[in-house]
């Protein structure tokens, strides 16, 4: 009995990480220009552009050839400061005076650099690694029970046993990217286009309840083993708010469907580091000799007050 | 089953024995979030104190007609009608203080202490003491937010409703948003403490 659930749950982790992989490496690709091969940011001062084929140093050391702008503000041009020539004449970096927000996209126009042509390419991250970002934010940076304050019902309710919270963090996970990614679709191609927005919060609940019911009967059916030791947290799946707060900042934002399902990834894990850390701090203080007023739940608060602070640290962390 | 309690005693009852902050520890999320300011907590708590009243007058209303099989859903559309509504009234009327709440207002529907008194209370007795009991409980919640409030507040910025009060700022730590957390453990354990002393004094007395 136990060997199989053991079994079960391997399975369950073995197929994680592909799943990961192919979420990640799927949608990261990036269009190219013609006289500019390649366009990155530098930091967040410069803007880096490569060139097919070597040209005039003296031509394109001139800043006056390059027009730099977001693309959701096109009268808005941006100073450059200077413009700095590669030793091979096949790159250029242009350095503005004001830091460049890297989440944006910018155009940057680059004229007569030789006579009579010119090039326009928008200059963004990575998608890959804007993804990244996003799921990154959404685990550390803006982790949604340390630093956004949400989902702390459950996560005081479940946090007393390690088992228990690994447990739950897992089903929570799984529920939340399905339900998050029937939201988006619900979202995208029925609320927007019959401009019934202000449904949102009606339709969002609906289908949450409506996957945890089929994710309910499909594990009974199909791995009843898998239900026995992870049907219970089913049901406080729904009292969750970060299981709503995920697809209403999904629709503020406007996010595509590989950002969603980033979002919703990085939630459910967020949620379940969260758990597994505080459960292991918990399970110690069982230990502990406790004044009796601050038993049970208060000092569980101020537990959780000092992880916020450590997770203060993880603001301004960006890798990509 | 018929209730023996007059609306004073529901009213009471939501207040204090089971407060649904300190006594019942549910809906935390928004004590600890955006519990910064008196304000703050009076304007959410007047939006769950309106959802709160008007679900459990309509389950109340409607707990003949409702299959037991299909409740929790059932409570679950109810409360998101009543939140969607409520929503949209603070954005068109309030904007300023809906922006400062941001997400909470429509997260209220996934707030365990209202979904609670529908199954615990308003599917089983009668349009009035549902009336009353949600009253109560949406009372107790504006209570126990804005004593958060006034803490964090006073302690924090020395100030009470935006007024200067103490002219100097005690604590500017409790106004960050990760005190949220100390201050609701702080002020659970004072009240554990209270009741652990007022049960030492009956004792010695009795």
């Amino acid at each position: 009995m136990i060997g199989k659930r053991l079994r079960c749950l391997n399975r369950l982790h073995r197929w994680l990480p592909v799943v990961l992989v192919l979420a990640v490496v799927l949608p990261g690709l990036a269009p190219a220009a013609d006289l500019i091969v390649g366009q990155r940011f530098e930091g967040t001062g410069a803007i880096v552009l490569d060139l097919a084929s070597p040209l005039n140093p003296a031509v394109l050391a001139e800043s006056a050839h390059y027009t730099v702008y977001a693309e959701t503000d096109p009268d808005i041009k941006l100073a450059i400061d200077r413009v700095r020539v590669a030793a091979d004449n096949r790159s250029v970096s242009l350095l503005f005076s004001e830091p460049l927000n890297t989440t944006k996209t910018y155009v940057a126009l680059a004229q007569d650099l030789s006579p009579g042509i010119s090039a326009r390419c928008t200059v963004t991250k990575p998608y890959f690694g804007y993804l990244l970002s996003i799921l990154i934010s959404a685990l550390l940076v803006n982790n949604f029970v340390f630093t956004k304050y949400l989902g702390l019902c459950v996560f005081f309710g479940t946090s007393k046993k390690k088992s228990t919270a690994k447990g739950m963090g897992v089903v929570f996970t799984i529920v939340m990217v399905v339900s998050a990614s029937m939201s988006w679709f619900f979202h995208r191609f029925i609320l927007i286009p019959f401009h019934l927005d202000f449904l949102q919060i009606v339709v969002f609940i609906g289908l949450v309840s409506l996957t945890v019911q089929a994710v309910d009967t499909i594990l009974r059916k199909v791995n009843p083993i898998l239900f026995q030791s992870f049907g219970v947290y089913l049901v406080l799946v729904i009292a969750n708010c970060v299981i709503i707060a995920v697809p209403l900042i999904m629709a503020s934002n406007n996010y595509s469907y590989p950002e969603t399902f980033m979002l919703s990834l990085g939630a459910g894990g967020g949620f379940l580091l969260a758990l597994y850390l505080m459960s292991s701090v918990r399970e110690r203080l069982d230990l502990a000799n406790i004044p009796p007023s601050f038993r049970g739940l208060p000092i569980a608060f101020v537990v959780a007050g000092q992880f916020a602070m450590a997770f203060l640290g993880f603001s301004g962390l960006q890798l990509f | 089953m018929a209730n023996d309690k007059t609306p004073l005693q529901l009213v009471a009852r939501g207040i204090l024995n089971e407060n649904p902050i300190f006594r019942l520890a549910l809906s935390m999320c928004p004590a600890v979030g955006i519990s910064t300011t008196v304000m703050n907590g009076f304007m959410l708590g007047i939006a769950v104190f309106f959802v709160q009243v008007c679900s459990s007058v309509t389950i109340s209303l409607f707990k003949n007609k409702i299959h037991p099989r299909i409740r929790i859903p059932t409570y679950t559309l109810t409360i998101a009608t009543w939140v969607t509504v409520i929503d949209l009234t603070l954005a068109a009327t309030m904007p300023a203080a809906y922006a400062k709440m941001g997400i909470f207002v429509k997260l209220i529907v996934a707030f365990a202490i209202i979904t609670m008194r529908l199954e615990m209370f308003a599917c089983k007795e009668s349009v009035h003491d549902s009336f009353w009991d949600g009253f109560g409980m949406g009372l107790g919640f504006m209570v126990g937010m804005m004593a958060i409030g006034f803490v964090r507040e006073l302690l924090g910025s020395g100030a009470i409703l935006g007024h200067d009060v103490l002219g100097f700022k005690p604590l500017l730590f409790f106004i960050l948003p990760c005190a949220g957390f100390f201050v609701v453990g702080l002020m659970m354990a004072f009240f554990n403490w209270i009741e652990i002393v007022y049960k030492r004094y009956r004792k010695v007395k009795s």
